[in-house]
């Protein structure tokens, strides 16, 4: 049922522009002096919103308030403002808009095209021209020129790349350090308080930061990479393998809470499936199997930390962190 | 003469004798521009970016563009003495403490996301009516360019506050970068000068989003528009219209004051947005801190299908010889998105190597005379939105009362099942409006008059089409589909080999059609009677 | 019957018109909204009991329990399938969920919800004794006990929900997604007390807070940023429910764009 005909089709032919139709205000004065009041309370609006603009910014203070539907309470300064900026700027279009449709002339001009391509002259003419100045620059008679203009650009053009060596330093192996060392106590994250096993029970979770020497002044840049997410189940509740277990202290497990798929915070703990779940992009963790990725895009478990308690009682990193946290990299080997 | 005609003369008098724009001059103001809603939509992009430079020059003298940390002072209260950065201190002071300065923001936003609105629905006018042809392809290249760059620089553009919902794209962001191979991690510490955050990224990114973006992305829709302008616009098919002429108004005076209106009712309407529907309030968000996340974050609407498709992509890495190679980032993140933009971008070139038409046109094309294309503009977006519902899954999840593990689950099926299946029904659909028209032309409209014949027969009255519309349902072309043989007469093998075969296989497919009436058969029917 | 034959007379002149059907369908449908309401308030009845003594508080409670509770929680509250023990869980937990209207469950599905509570306050101070009865727990706390609007500190209040709650519950306190159908519900419009309680008993998926971690004080502080937020109304405008990006680009597609292209084809339309 398709294309039989297509070598015979021809078009029907164009009835060509249709009969121009004479608007109300093309034949009656009346309606045109009607259009031409429109239009001008079109404009008058506009003025309107611009005194409303004025008066709200001068003398609506700043902390009132005002109730509406849909809106409900908002500021009333900020709003009136907006308001009368928008009247004055949408009835000024209205006004244009509707003048030209009543009353400026609507009869359909017909203007023609010519084709893209230019005339075989005038590409000629061209085609001459290059050649010409071609053969005048003389590079092709000679070759030594042209090479060593060609090296002469190159380098002029690409060695300023040097100049953004210093946007930044090298990673070196920074990616993998983080601010854990052997006995660091963990910190309530904020408050720096330090912790007992006891302060936290079965079920609960603490966000926690690494101890910092006094002095020393926690930056950004380190939050993102030692944050850490401290976990307290009951110990028969885990499924690890003897050496995951020995990191773990009395029921409480620790887990860098940068997540591995694109560095998130990944606190939202469930206590109920004991899964740990990044609110960016649906990674769930099991708590109970070393935070092994159970759904979602993550494609490696959190680094745990291991942790132990210090001689006078408070939770302590055993060890850095075995891996490097947060997303991955090329360097990344495992 | 008047004392007005006077003045203009002068003024008219001297710049043509310094620069002889008198011929240029008339020559634009009698420019016909041809009417139709549909051709607006890009005015609306122009427009809004108009009042994206305006409202963000205003931006610029308040906001400082600093990581440095600052106690806040201002008059918000809940955030009374938090420790944040300067540039978020600077945004919430232009929100509180500047008169006018919250309703700025709150345009400038708003007038981002219309922006990129209007520029996603005007390249799908574009697309569909098949105005990216011959001579348009360079525009078409353009426009692509100027949507790839939109997207960044609004990312970045809400990213300078740096609260709390933007710092984490950021740091997803980095994650993406990080994830390249080789280079990766060097390229993360060159941008951030060091370590995530790190104290420099706001102020380099200021300076992507106040001065390099914008000054490419002006310079590209001036020659967006001046391409437009000198190829003269395109026209809907209809009577009077045809390959050789423009039909419409003359730029002064009708055009100038419907365009120049609509400019006004575009920000009047962004404007009344921005005084009425609160958006980005980032001190609700707080000050960014890496340790720190909120559920359900999301970025703004013109990313959301990129975080759908980083949500949804299988848990791939491979680790080999020491190295890591994160394919569950690199694919979604990268390569996708990378594919798409290019296929987009030559998609003139491929429909032209596909169809072998290789003419220039101006009329658009009615999107069912174009089966095949409307059919992949369909796919296309059928993916896009799978990949923009899925992004908001946690969302979605709560409102409906839902699973996430479901939606997603959805959603990875669907990204790769509803795409075809919406090729398959938009094209069937496309030919049976072909059909329909062919019904229309052969036979007239059906009025739902009964009439009884005299011998007892009922028959429904049909009222023949008017000369115009049967013009516009017969006016396109209908164009064989390409004949490579794969042996010529002597028996030798064409040297275009499979590449030729399936350009013949996809022509075909590109040229079906329902045989529009031809004129022999409607002057039959014409004669006959009814 | 004769005024009601004539009143249908009437009527019937109008089956034909293009309104007749949608508003028989609003009127079937209203008649069947309001009549399903009715019946449904006519249902829940609110015993009401006096009490005064603590002994007699427990003895209460228990009988309660056992008409209410025991069915799903067994008969000493030892807990059976899915329902968890209540041993231990002090008054604290029995007051969030009895109070909030948690338990007892409407239906056995992956989260309880706060709905309309089925006891009063009398009842759930007779329940909570009892529960509290069984093991020592954390106790239940009354709004003016908690004096938050005191010794809260409504900025650091802020830190600790961002750092602790807004994964789960979202950055304004809207709620947010977990896995596998349940979510975090919001915490606007719930009792001091209430999300006092939450913290130290952590229901369901909600983990413990136990006040060695989050201090009795920062707890108040988090309320009082609470009922902050609560109370702030929206700054800039409507505020399209708190959510962030994915409502401020349905607005722009739909209203911005809508309105746009509206006046776009008003703009084309040929005047009469």
């Amino acid at each position: 049922m398709s294309n039989e005909n297509s070598g015979a089709v021809e078009k029907l032919s164009d009835p060509g522009l249709p009969e121009h139709v004479h608007r109300k205000t093309d034949v009656d004065p009346r309606a045109a002096k009607k259009a031409e009041r429109q239009v001008a309370i079109l404009f008058a609006l506009s003025a309107i919103g611009t005194v409303l603009f004025i008066y709200s910014y001068i003398w609506i203070p700043e902390d009132t308030f005002i109730f509406l539907p849909i809106t409900g309470t908002t500021n009333a300064h900020q709003l009136f403002l907006g308001l009368g900026l928008a009247m004055a700027l949408f009835f000024i279009g209205m006004g244009a808009v509707h003048w030209a449709k009543t009353l400026m002339p609507d009869h359909e001009v017909v203007d023609y095209r010519k084709e893209q391509r230019s005339k075989d002259e005038d590409r000629a003419a061209l085609v001459a021209t290059v050649k010409e100045g071609a053969a005048n620059a003389g590079l092709g008679r000679r070759p030594l020129i042209k090479r060593t203009m060609g090296v002469a650009l190159g380098l002029v053009g690409l060695s300023p790349l040097l100049l953004l060596r210093d946007l930044g330093p090298l990673p070196g192996d920074e990616l993998t350090k983080t601010n854990w060392k052997e006995g660091t106590r963990l910190v309530t994250d904020p408050g720096d308080r330090p912790i007992r096993p006891s302060d936290l029970e079965v079920g609960g979770v603490a966000q926690v930061q690494p101890a910092f020497p006094p002095g020393k002044v926690r930056h950004l840049d380190d939050i993102a990479k030692d944050s850490v997410l401290l976990v307290r189940l009951r110990p028969e509740e885990f499924n690890l393998d003897a050496e995951r277990l020995s990191w773990t202290y009395e029921g409480i497990i620790a887990f860098s809470k940068i997540c591995s798929h694109m560095g998130c915070a990944v606190a939202l703990y469930e206590q109920t499936t004991k899964h740990l779940l990044c609110p960016c992009h649906q990674s769930t963790f099991d708590v109970t199997r070393a935070a092994k990725v159970i759904f979602g895009p993550a494609a490696r478990p959190l680094p745990q930390l291991p942790i132990t308690v210090d001689s006078e009682g408070y939770l302590v990193a055993q060890a850095p962190f075995n891996e490097a946290v947060g997303p991955s990299f090329w360097e990344r080997d495992s | 003469m008047s004392a007005r005609e006077r003045l203009a003369g002068g003024t008219a008098n001297f710049i043509d004798e310094r620069t002889g724009a008198a011929k240029w001059m008339k020559k634009t103001l009698t420019k016909v521009f041809p009417d139709h809603w549909s051709f607006m939509l890009g005015e609306i992009v122009m427009y809004s970016f108009v009042i994206l430079l305006l409202s963000g020059t205003f931006l610029t003298f308040w906001f400082d563009p600093s990581m440095k940390e600052v106690e806040y002072e201002g008059s918000y209260e809940p955030l009374s003495g938090v420790k944040m950065s300067a540039a978020y201190a600077s945004t919430l002071n232009i929100s509180f403490d500047v008169r006018g300065g919250l309703l700025m923001r709150q345009i400038h936003h708003w007038a981002a996301l219309i922006f990129m609105a209007a520029m996603v629905i005007h390249m799908m006018r574009v697309f569909f009516t098949g105005a990216f042809r011959k001579p348009r392809e360079l525009n078409w290249i353009i426009g692509v360019a100027l949507l790839t760059l939109g997207i960044v620089e609004g990312f970045l553009g809400y990213s300078l506050p740096d609260d709390l919902l933007s710092g984490t794209g950021i740091r997803i962001a980095e994650a993406i970068i990080q994830a390249i191979p080789v280079v990766g991690s060097y390229l993360s510490y060159f941008l951030f000068g060091g370590a995530f955050p790190g104290e420099v990224f706001v102020q380099r990114i200021y300076a992507a989003h106040i001065l390099l973006i914008p000054g490419i992305m002006l310079a590209l829709i001036t020659a967006h528009l001046m391409l437009v302008w000198y190829q003269k616009h395109t026209q809907y098919p209809g009577p009077g219209r045809t390959e050789k002429n423009v039909v419409g108004y003359p730029l002064m005076p009708v055009y100038m004051a419907k365009a120049g209106g609509f400019f006004f009712i575009v920000f009047g309407v962004t404007a009344f947005l921005g005084a009425v529907a609160s958006i980005n309030p980032i001190w609700i968000y707080g000050p960014y801190n890496p340790g720190q996340i909120g559920a359900g974050s999301q970025p703004d609407w013109y990313m959301g299908w990129l975080d759908g498709l980083v949500r949804l992509a299988p848990p791939i890495e491979t680790h080999a010889f020491g190295y890591t190679i994160s394919w569950n980032i690199l694919i979604p993140g990268l390569i996708v998105p990378g594919i798409i933009f290019t296929l987009l971008a030559f998609y003139p070139f491929i429909e032209q190597w596909m169809t072998g038409d290789k003419r220039e046109h101006h009329i658009l094309d009615r999107p069912r005379n174009n089966p095949n294309r409307t059919a992949i503009g369909a796919m296309s977006l059928t993916f896009t939105l799978v990949a923009l519902i899925n992004g908001g899954n946690d969302l979605i999840a709560t409102h409906f009362d839902l699973s996430i593990n479901q939606i997603m689950w959805f959603s990875r099926i669907g990204i790769i099942l509803l795409p075809p299946l919406a090729f398959v029904i938009t094209k069937r659909i496309c030919l049976s409006l072909q059909r329909a028209d062919r019904e229309l032309v052969l036979h007239g409209r059906e009025t739902g008059r009964l009439v009884m014949l005299p011998h007892g027969e009922f028959i429904e009255v049909h009222e023949p089409l008017s000369p115009e519309k049967a013009y516009v349902l017969t006016q396109h072309e209908q164009n064989p589909p390409l004949a490579i043989s794969s042996e010529d007469a002597q028996g030798v093998a064409n040297p275009q080999g499979i590449k030729g075969r399936i350009r013949t296989r996809l022509s075909q497919a590109a040229q079906e059609q329902i045989a529009k009436p031809t004129t022999k058969e409607v002057l039959e029917l014409e004669e006959g009677q009814h | 019957m004769t005024p009601l034959i004539r009143i249908f007379e009437k009527l019937s002149k109008y089956r034909r018109h293009k309104f007749a059907g949608p508003a028989l369908l609003i009127t079937g449908l209203s008649l069947a909204g309001i009549g399903f309401s009715v019946a449904q308030a006519a249902t829940t009845e609110i015993q009401q009991v006096a009490t005064s003594d603590k002994a007699s508080l427990i003895a209460e409670g228990k009988e309660i329990f056992a008409r209410g509770c025991s069915s799903c929680h067994g008969l000493n509250a030892e807990g059976a399938g899915a329902a968890p023990s209540l041993i231990g869980v002090g008054a604290a937990s029995v007051d969030f969920q009895v109070a909030t209207g948690r338990m007892p469950m409407a239906d056995m599905s992956q989260q309880a919800m706060r709905k309309e509570p089925v006891y009063n306050e009398a009842e759930v101070a007779a329940l909570a004794a009892y529960v509290a009865s069984l093991a020592p727990g954390p106790a239940a706390v009354t709004n003016e006990e908690l004096a938050w609007e005191r010794s809260g500190d409504t900025a650091l209040g802020g830190e600790l929900f961002r750092t602790n709650c807004a994964m789960c519950h979202n950055l304004a306190g809207q709620g947010g997604a977990l896995t596998q159908g349940k979510y975090a519900p919001t915490v606007m419009g719930v009792e001091p007390r209430h999300i006092y309680e939450a913290m130290v008993t952590g229901p369901q998926a909600m983990p413990v807070f136990a006040n060695t971690v989050l201090t009795h004080d920062e707890k108040l502080s988090i309320i009082k940023w609470i009922k902050h937020a609560e109370n702030e109304p929206a700054l800039g405008g409507a505020a399209l429910g708190r959510v962030g990006p994915v409502t401020e680009g349905l607005l722009a597609w739909t209203l911005g764009l809508g309105l746009l292209i509206g006046i776009a084809v008003w703009l084309t339309t040929k005047a009469r």
